[in-house]
């Protein structure tokens, strides 16, 4: 088979694996948030709530996830599948379920904050808003980070799991390679490739620690 | 001298366990008070209820004549917050912000809460960090410092705010014994500046020397209350005696 087709579809196929990577981050990290601040609510309701979520997200298999969204809304609501809404749910699986991770790293980065700070900041007369943003986000991001390098690494990896919705990511393309031309070169060339995103990944985490590495 | 701290009948307990049984005291503007006593006496609990860290279950606390809570009822959520800008508090673990620099531990709040200039709260700091001998230090992290430094730093960072009455809760217990002197040597310039303070400390032959008015609380009571020269030279109470010759040694 020609090296340089295999690689330009391998390529196509990493640009999605890579899109699904970035919207998966850029509504779970912040959903995390909302996550992590329910669990730490005053209000029994929002708190229980919020257990549970996590509970179910994280007890339950990423790839029935991805399943549940794919077909919930024909199989509950009757509502035609659209192939379009592939992608979609694959990112509201993936969102959900990276969120529930992220909040409980948020959590317990946030309760590891000393209870001196809180008080310093409230002698201070910061209002409570203030106090999280300016004193305590920061602090937590710091701490946090190596869970959430983790994380991040592993999303990079699940993201072959789109593969179960036929969404053309780069395992699903080496998968297709490989059954059509009986040779394994296409997952030896993905697995690379996916190391290679990882190994950027863990660099650039590297160097965000290293920044936030002027005080401790 | 204008009253400027009023505490009457503070009551504190957690849980079942009553930890404050009426405790009254006053303070005048320009007064220091030194709080003493033995360990889980509630020396602490009495300070962190003062500064509004722990809610007071009875009683009265009256801030430059405003109440802070009244019978223990408190003024509202932003009443509360307004009476404690009045008031600075230097803890004794310091509570710095390890990720500001000394320079923005002491303009941070200034600038988020008083909505100073960056330029007059940066002046201002820069004033408070020369008094307190660290304006070399003004852009270095507080991990860079020693405690005692640290501490002088979260002294700067209470002044900043331009406090009426500024706590101290034992201000030189976390400190290696040879820091001590640095930190005591702030307060006693303060005292001379006529600073309102009240003090907590287990540092007796400071709080007899700084202080204007003392305060023995035992067993969650004020067993002993006035002018130093009267509690350390001939105390009333028996307890006052005890606790005081463990001290002389």
């Amino acid at each position: 088979m020609p090296l340089a087709g295999l690689l330009l579809d391998l390529l196509e196929g990493l640009c999605v694996s890579a899109e699904i990577f970035a919207l998966t981050l850029l509504f779970a990290l912040p959903l995390g948030l909302v996550v992590a601040f329910g669990r730490m609510s005053r209000w029994w309701a929002l708190r229980q709530v919020s257990r549970v979520f996590v509970s179910v997200m994280r007890g339950t298999p990423l790839m029935l996830q991805l399943f549940f969204f794919y077909f919930g809304p024909y199989y509950i609501f009757g509502i035609p599948l659209k192939p379009s809404y592939r992608f979609a749910a694959c990112i509201i699986a993936f969102s959900l379920n990276y969120s529930a991770y992220f909040a409980e790293i948020y959590r317990a980065g946030i309760e590891s904050i000393p209870a001196g700070q809180h008080e310093a900041a409230k002698m201070l007369g910061f209002t409570r808003p203030q106090t999280f943003f300016r004193i305590v986000l920061p602090q937590v991001v710091k701490r946090i980070l190596p869970p959430v390098t983790n994380e991040v690494i592993t999303l990079v990896k699940d993201t072959s799991l789109a593969f179960t919705l036929s969404v053309m990511e780069m395992f699903t393309v080496a998968k297709m390679a490989a059954s059509a031309h009986t040779t394994m070169l296409p997952f030896v060339v993905a697995g690379a490739f996916y190391y290679v995103f990882n190994y950027l990944v863990a660099w650039g985490m590297e160097r965000i620690e290293k920044m936030l590495s002027y005080y401790r | 001298m204008e009253e400027i701290l009023r505490v009457k009948d503070l009551r504190k307990s957690f849980g079942d366990n009553e930890v404050l049984h009426g405790v009254s005291f006053s303070l005048h503007r320009g007064d220091v008070l030194a709080v003493i006593g033995p360990s889980g006496g509630g020396k602490s609990t009495l300070l962190r209820c003062v500064t509004n860290l722990e809610p007071v279950s009875a009683g009265s606390i009256r801030i430059a004549g405003e109440d802070l809570v009244s019978g223990g009822a408190y003024a509202p959520r932003a009443v509360q917050r307004r009476i404690c800008l009045r008031i600075g508090l230097v803890f004794q673990n310091f509570n710095l912000f390890p990720h500001f620099s000394v320079l923005r531990n002491v303009t941070e709040a200034q600038r988020v809460v008083l909505g100073r200039s960056r330029e007059h709260a940066a002046a201002h700091a820069m004033d408070l960090l020369d008094k307190m001998g660290l304006s070399a230090k003004a852009d270095a992290y507080p991990c860079e410092l020693s405690g005692g430094q640290q501490q002088r730093v979260s002294i700067a960072r209470a002044l900043a705010l331009d406090p009426e009455v500024l706590f101290f809760d034992e201000p030189t217990s976390a400190l290696d014994p040879e820091l001590t002197g640095e930190i005591l040597k702030v307060i006693r310039g303060l005292a001379e500046e006529k600073m309102t303070m009240v003090i907590v400390t287990h540092e007796m032959a400071f709080a007899r020397d700084v202080s204007d008015r003392v305060l023995f609380l035992d067993g969650g009571v004020v067993a002993e209350e006035g002018p130093p020269a009267e509690v350390f030279g001939a105390p009333n109470n028996e307890r006052t005696r005890e606790f005081l010759r463990r001290f002389a040694g």
